[in-house]
């Protein structure tokens, strides 16, 4: 870890007076989960940390009006304690409790979790952001990819590792930024992007704005539900996600959003398999329709086409879970 | 849960301690050392009311483990673990990943388990630590601990305290655990020798003693 | 009695064969127990290592003169200077040595290194691929195979590959150490104790008594902690050079699993000639394995099965840009166990019979000694694993989504007593030590010494003082082949009969008696069979006035006298659900059926065969050392990727470990490793019958059991 100056302070506007608009000069420190690794292996070299765990109103989870705010800084753990974000957004619930580290769950922030870095190996040991070797050609397409994007974004192959993304997304969440220039709101959906060069991010947040909270709308009435597919039972990271909501009329759907996760580059809504779903009552074959359908336009890459079938499994299962239709 | 505060006054203060703070950050950028010049502005703006940066060199950082105040003089950079197994003689906790994985570092923080391998010292301080150190002693152990000898759940033994903090963390919040709720609430955790099977029993018995 | 070392018998056991717990258990789940990496010594240097980034390169050109003048480096020890060539990722450059961590680390970052970059092979799952670095071994023709497979009624034919694993020891290699004068003081983890001041010794070209070595507890080595190595060798000139101050070295996770240690790979092609009846008649494999640049020997094929008439054999070592292997817990075997049975699994799917009715059949070609054995085995497991309820034909598992099914592994192992020195001492006081330069690896090696001490003389565990992690003790060899407990029960058990002796020769008067007429029972020196006629133990040892009694007991492998012997027989039996819409496998559970000689803890005894059946769980389903192959890089070396089993990823497990007089008069046998070898095969062999088709690599990661299932589909 290369040495930092370390600021601590208490309220919004000084902890974004600290950050630096020239990428890598600064980092956020929320729960260190993910920050403090990186900086130990060299993937980023802040001049400064900015703790932001001392800035009250990012903290706290609430009702406000009808939505569900979550401070950026409040931890998994804070979330999974809420009775409401169980009864009425079981999908952000498990996608939280997929994190089977109770430790993580206790560090670990909401907005941790949306602004984290990748885990492409290639990017962990040392290649840039986007995994190039020195004559600039991608090593994932012809490598080891199997936990790689069958989604990509090329030159981005990494897989987003937000837990939550693709739950936010489907909720049709929106994320509030803080910056130099005031606040601004953005739809889940766009917060995520996909890096064109080694000097961007994952996130489309600028070096001196910071996530200050999530603004979930009410989902009462909201089928949602998130399915991970893990190898481990323990601590493990997903090898892909689906998180669905259904608004029903009925028994029948009205209006759906199915979104994937750890498949591509950002979390990748799946517009024409929920279109597919309108007017439908979720059965077994209904849902695996919607599966099959997701993953339509995939682009896999040389050794993790099994990530299709991963991914009809979970929007199927995720579907099914939503509805609450057995197997 | 913390109140919302208003956002409305923060917007345009932010603003201009940005253009300050990012001008004076420019000119230490180009360098690896922060520069000295750099440091006295800050100092001196940290006199004029805002939160001074502290490092990156050694910094005294104040810790309140197993209820006794410590003091240390570390670097920013320095971890909770490194600050207790290298400064303070405080080695129970292990440093086996050092990436927040495998739970060897395991302490509790404000009632909370934590991978004290990903927690900056000076980020630890104002906060209530429990190490393994401060559970008990050979002595008198705590029963966690001593239900992992009675079950024998440790071979080489280096996963050992990290587990024992992370059950007695569990079961602080579960204190009548099922055992489904046990394999659960350990999934932070790894051994090598392959102890689980002795873990499993060691919590659940443990859940049946009086603390 | 004098010179009477045999066991006693079972029934009169009053310690041996007792489950006490752990002596440092409580040491440890306090976290006060110290290991060499806890240590903190005044004036401590701490270091940092720079290592290759490049599996195969030469080194250009290094300049240390920036790193060295940075604040709180006291030296750099270049490894590998200009003009070398590394040859595998992470092998040593240099090691600079400063007041602190991060000092260190910051100057290896100011290290200004130029490399030529050169071409490598780290990838040697296709034989075809690996061009020159392919070293075959010579065909070995065992009776006639020509002939078998032309007469064979069914021949079944297989590829199986199991990959390079690391060993993952939680407390990485390294050493604190400290050169002051003429005197070493070396505080290593290590598993060998008694050897590794010696090896460093050598390595620094000084005699081996100026080398002291320390070490309480070691966390974890499985077989990789044997050696001093360079990082030993040059933190020992660093602090010669720094003026004795002491250096603590300890890999970082990455280099600790790029180089603490590997276990080879093993992939091979294996036909196999059977009767209808399942006799397996010949039996022909091509194989080969990586270890690093040193290539990799063949396994033990076929497994257990030896005496198969008609074999032909072929190997071939390649050598790769990977670090060098080294011991792994059983080294060859599970990979052996793993080929042989799931060609053994695969013959009996074609035959459409129980692979343990198959395996019954073909004990007629395991060792003789083990035959009985593993028919007794097959019974047990059978039972055990529910089989006759549970076991079904080849992918006749039903239609759900999750398919069950259930699997053998079988295992053999030597494991007899290593060649071990102890000093037994009797105070006047009454009370006792044992000394051994042995180490605890995790057996309970302390705990097992103190219950042979304690049963020899009649005493309580507690009263036993047992001193081990020195090498000024005298020696026992390293902790390697399950041969410890063998080792230290043996030459405990011959120093405290020594020395029992002596207190006799001198009580033996007191009580009328000949000392031959005397025992040791209960914390009392009694006249045989006249419990009247004794005197407590301190009462003995007062008459030693002031003058211990020190004797010592050797164990000698090549007259081990009836305490220990080698040789054990094992059956695994594994019961798994696989979800064949995610390829995830989960383990419901495995059970170990495991052969032993006389058992000293039983409750430590079941730890080891619990370990080495999660240890195998986690190489079935999860292990493996990913290599690039654009880059010559590892790419998991960490716990995240290179992933390990959790607390909820291992189903049940159930030990049947076979406590017997019949077993017990054999001695003891080392335990250790036979149960880590056969629960890969099990586990491979059970996702085989669960969902139709044989996965043919380890681990069973969910693309790999896709994959196959697509294949069974298309």
């Amino acid at each position: 870890m290369q040495a930092f100056e370390y600021a601590n302070p208490t309220s919004l506007k000084e902890a974004v007076g600290m950050l630096s608009s020239a990428r890598g000069e600064a980092e956020v420190l929320a729960g260190g989960t993910d920050l403090i690794s990186a900086m130990k292996d060299y993937l980023v070299t802040p001049k400064k940390v900015v703790n932001i765990k001392g800035i009250k109103e990012l903290g706290g989870i609430r009702k406000a009006g009808s939505n569900l705010r979550i401070g950026a800084a409040a931890t998994l753990d804070e979330l999974t304690a809420l009775p409401l974000v169980r009864s009425e957004y079981p999908s952000l619930y498990q996608a939280a409790m997929g994190v089977t580290s109770p430790q993580i769950r206790n560090m670990g922030t909401v907005g941790g979790d949306l602004c984290q870095r990748n885990r492409c190996w290639y990017f962990r040991q040392g290649f840039g952001l986007l995994g190039k070797d020195k004559s600039g050609k991608s090593l994932a397409p012809m490598g080891e990819n199997k936990y790689h994007a069958i989604f990509p974004e090329p030159p981005a192959y990494f897989v987003s590792a937000s837990s939550f993304g693709p739950a936010l997304i489907a909720l049709g969440a929106k994320l509030k930024v803080t910056g130099p220039n005031g606040d601004r709101e953005l739809d889940a959906a766009q917060f995520f992007v996909a890096p064109k060069d080694d000097n961007g991010r994952e996130i489309a947040l600028a070096a001196n704005e910071i996530l200050t909270e999530i603004l979930v709308p009410s989902a009462k009435g909201v089928k949602n539900a998130t399915y991970e597919v893990r190898q481990k039972d323990a601590l493990d990271w997903p090898l892909a996600t689906a998180s669905v909501a259904l608004w029903m009329k009925g028994n029948k759907v009205d209006k759906a959003r199915i979104v994937l996760g750890h498949v591509g580059p950002t979390p990748v809504v799946a517009e024409a398999a929920a279109a597919a779903l309108q007017g439908k009552t979720i059965t077994a074959d209904v849902a695996t329709e919607a599966g099959r359908a997701a993953v339509a336009n995939a682009k896999p890459l040389s050794g993790n086409s099994y990530k299709l079938q991963l991914t009809r499994v979970a929007v199927k299962r995720a579907l099914m879970q939503a509805a609450g239709v057995r197997a | 849960m913390s109140k919302i505060h208003e956002e409305q006054d923060g917007k345009a203060q932010a603003k201009g301690g940005f253009s300050r703070r990012g001008f004076l950050r420019g000119v230490g950028a180009t360098s690896g050392a922060v520069g000295s010049a750099l440091l006295t502005e800050e100092q001196a703006e940290a006199a004029q009311g805002g939160s001074p940066s502290m490092g990156p060199g050694a910094v005294p950082v104040t810790l309140n483990i197993n209820g006794k105040e410590q003091k240390v003089n570390v670097e920013p950079r320095v971890t909770l673990l490194d600050a207790c197994r290298n400064s303070l003689d405080l080695t129970g906790a292990k440093r086996v990943c050092d990436r927040g994985t495998c739970g060897a570092c395991t302490m509790i923080m404000n009632g909370k388990v934590v991978y004290a391998c990903t927690v900056l010292a000076i980020d630890a301080q104002g906060k209530q630590i429990q190490t393994i150190e401060g559970l008990g002693t050979p002595q008198k152990p705590h029963p966690v601990s001593a239900a992992f000898v009675n079950n024998d759940a440790q071979q080489c033994g280096y996963c050992t305290p990290g587990f024992v903090m992370a059950a007695k963390g569990f079961l602080d919040r579960t204190p009548k655990p099922t055992y489904e709720q046990v394999k659960a609430g350990l999934g932070g955790n790894l051994c090598r020798c392959g102890t689980y099977v002795g873990v499993r029993k060691a919590v659940l018995e443990a859940s049946k003693m009086k603390a | 009695m004098a010179g009477n070392y045999s066991w006693p018998p079972m029934e009169t056991r009053r310690q041996i064969g007792k489950s006490y717990t752990r002596f440092d258990g409580i040491e440890k789940s306090t976290g006060r127990a110290k290991y060499s990496s806890d240590l903190n010594r005044p004036g401590m240097l701490q270091t940092a290592m720079l290592t290759s980034p490049y599996a195969h390169a030469r080194i250009k050109s290094i300049d240390t003169s920036a790193a060295s003048k940075m604040a709180g480096v006291t030296g750099i020890r270049v490894i590998n200077g200009a003009g070398s060539e590394v040859n595998w990722q992470s092998q040593e450059i240099a090691i600079v040595a400063a007041t602190s961590e991060q000092a260190a680390r910051d100057a290896v970052r100011a290290i200004k290194i130029e490399y030529e970059v050169l071409a490598h092979v780290v990838k040697e799952d296709d034989l075809s691929k690996v061009g020159d670095r392919a070293t075959p071994a010579g065909e070995q023709v065992t009776g006639d195979p020509d002939k078998a497979f032309k007469e064979a009624e069914v021949i079944s034919e297989g590829q199986y590959g199991i990959p390079v694993l690391t060993h993952c020891c939680l407390e990485p290699h390294g050493q604190v150490i400290e050169w002051k004068g003429d005197v070493i003081n070396f505080w290593p983890s290590t598993q060998n104790v008694s050897g590794i001041g010696g090896d460093l010794a050598k390595n620094l070209e000084l005699p081996a008594t100026q080398v002291k070595v320390h070490m309480d507890h070691v966390g974890g080595g499985f077989g990789s902690k044997f050696p001093s190595d360079r990082w030993g060798v040059e933190s020992a000139r660093l602090s010669k050079e720094s003026g004795g101050r002491p250096v603590k070295l300890f890999l970082d996770r990455a280099t600790e699993l790029n180089i603490g240690g590997n276990r080879p790979s093993h992939f091979a092609k294996i036909k196999m000639a059977a009767k209808k009846d399942g006799t397996v008649t010949g039996w022909e494999s091509t194989s080969w394995s990586t270890g690093g640049m040193g290539g990799g020997g063949m396994a033990p094929l076929p497994y257990v099965l030896t005496n198969i008439p008609n074999k032909r054999l072929n190997h071939t070592a390649v050598k790769t840009n990977g670090g060098p292997l080294r011991a792994w817990r059983a080294p060859n075997h599970p990979q052996a166990s793993f080929l042989t049975c799931a060609a053994l699994e695969d013959l009996s799917a074609k035959l459409g019979m129980s692979p343990l009715d198959v395996l019954a059949k073909n004990v007629q070609w395991a060792a003789e000694a083990r035959r009985d054995t593993y028919m007794e085995q097959i019974k047990i497991a059978r039972e055990k694993s529910g089989w006759d309820k549970l076991w079904h034909r080849r992918g006749d598992s039903g239609s759900g989504v999750v398919k069950r099914g259930l699997g053998l592994g079988m295992c053999t192992w030597g494991g007899a007593g290593h060649l071990s020195n102890c000093n037994a001492t009797i105070h006047p006081d009454g009370s006792v030590e044992v000394e051994l330069g042995s180490q605890d690896i995790g057996t309970g090696t302390r705990t097992i010494i103190a219950q042979v001490a304690a049963e020899t003389l009649g005493l309580g565990i507690r009263e036993v003082k047992v001193k081990i992690g020195d090498n000024a003790f005298p020696p026992s060899n390293a902790s390697g082949g399950s041969t410890t407990v063998g080792g230290v029960s043996s030459s405990t058990r011959i120093a405290c009969v020594n020395a029992l002796d002596k207190l006799m020769e001198k009580v033996a008067s007191s009580l009328g008696a000949q000392p031959d007429d005397l025992v040791a029972v209960d914390g009392k020196i009694q006249v045989k069979n006249t419990p009247a006629k004794s005197m407590t133990w301190k009462a003995a040892c007062q008459k030693l006035g002031t003058q211990s009694i020190t004797e010592s007991g050797r164990n000698d492998p090549r007259n081990p006298r009836g305490l220990n012997t080698q040789g054990v027989a094992g059956i695994q039996v594994a019961d798994v659900s696989v979800d064949t819409e995610t390829g995830v496998v989960r383990m419901n559970k495995l059970v170990a059926v495991q052969d032993c000689g006389l058992i000293v803890n039983p409750r430590l005894a079941e730890s080891q065969i619990y370990g080495a059946c999660i240890m195998s769980i986690c190489g079935a389903l999860m292990e493996e050392r990913i290599m690039d192959a654009q880059t010559g890089r590892v790419l998991n070396p960490d716990m995240e990727f290179y992933k390990l089993a959790g607390i909820s990823d291992i189903g049940e497990i159930e030990v049947i470990l076979n406590i017997s007089p019949e077993h017990d008069k054999r001695g003891i046998v080392g335990l250790g490793e036979p149960p880590t070898i056969g629960g890969i095969a099990a586990i491979a062999n059970a996702v085989a019958n669960a969902i139709g088709v044989r996965v043919p690599m380890v681990p069973l990661t969910p693309d790999r059991v896709l994959a196959a299932l697509e294949e069974r589909r298309a």
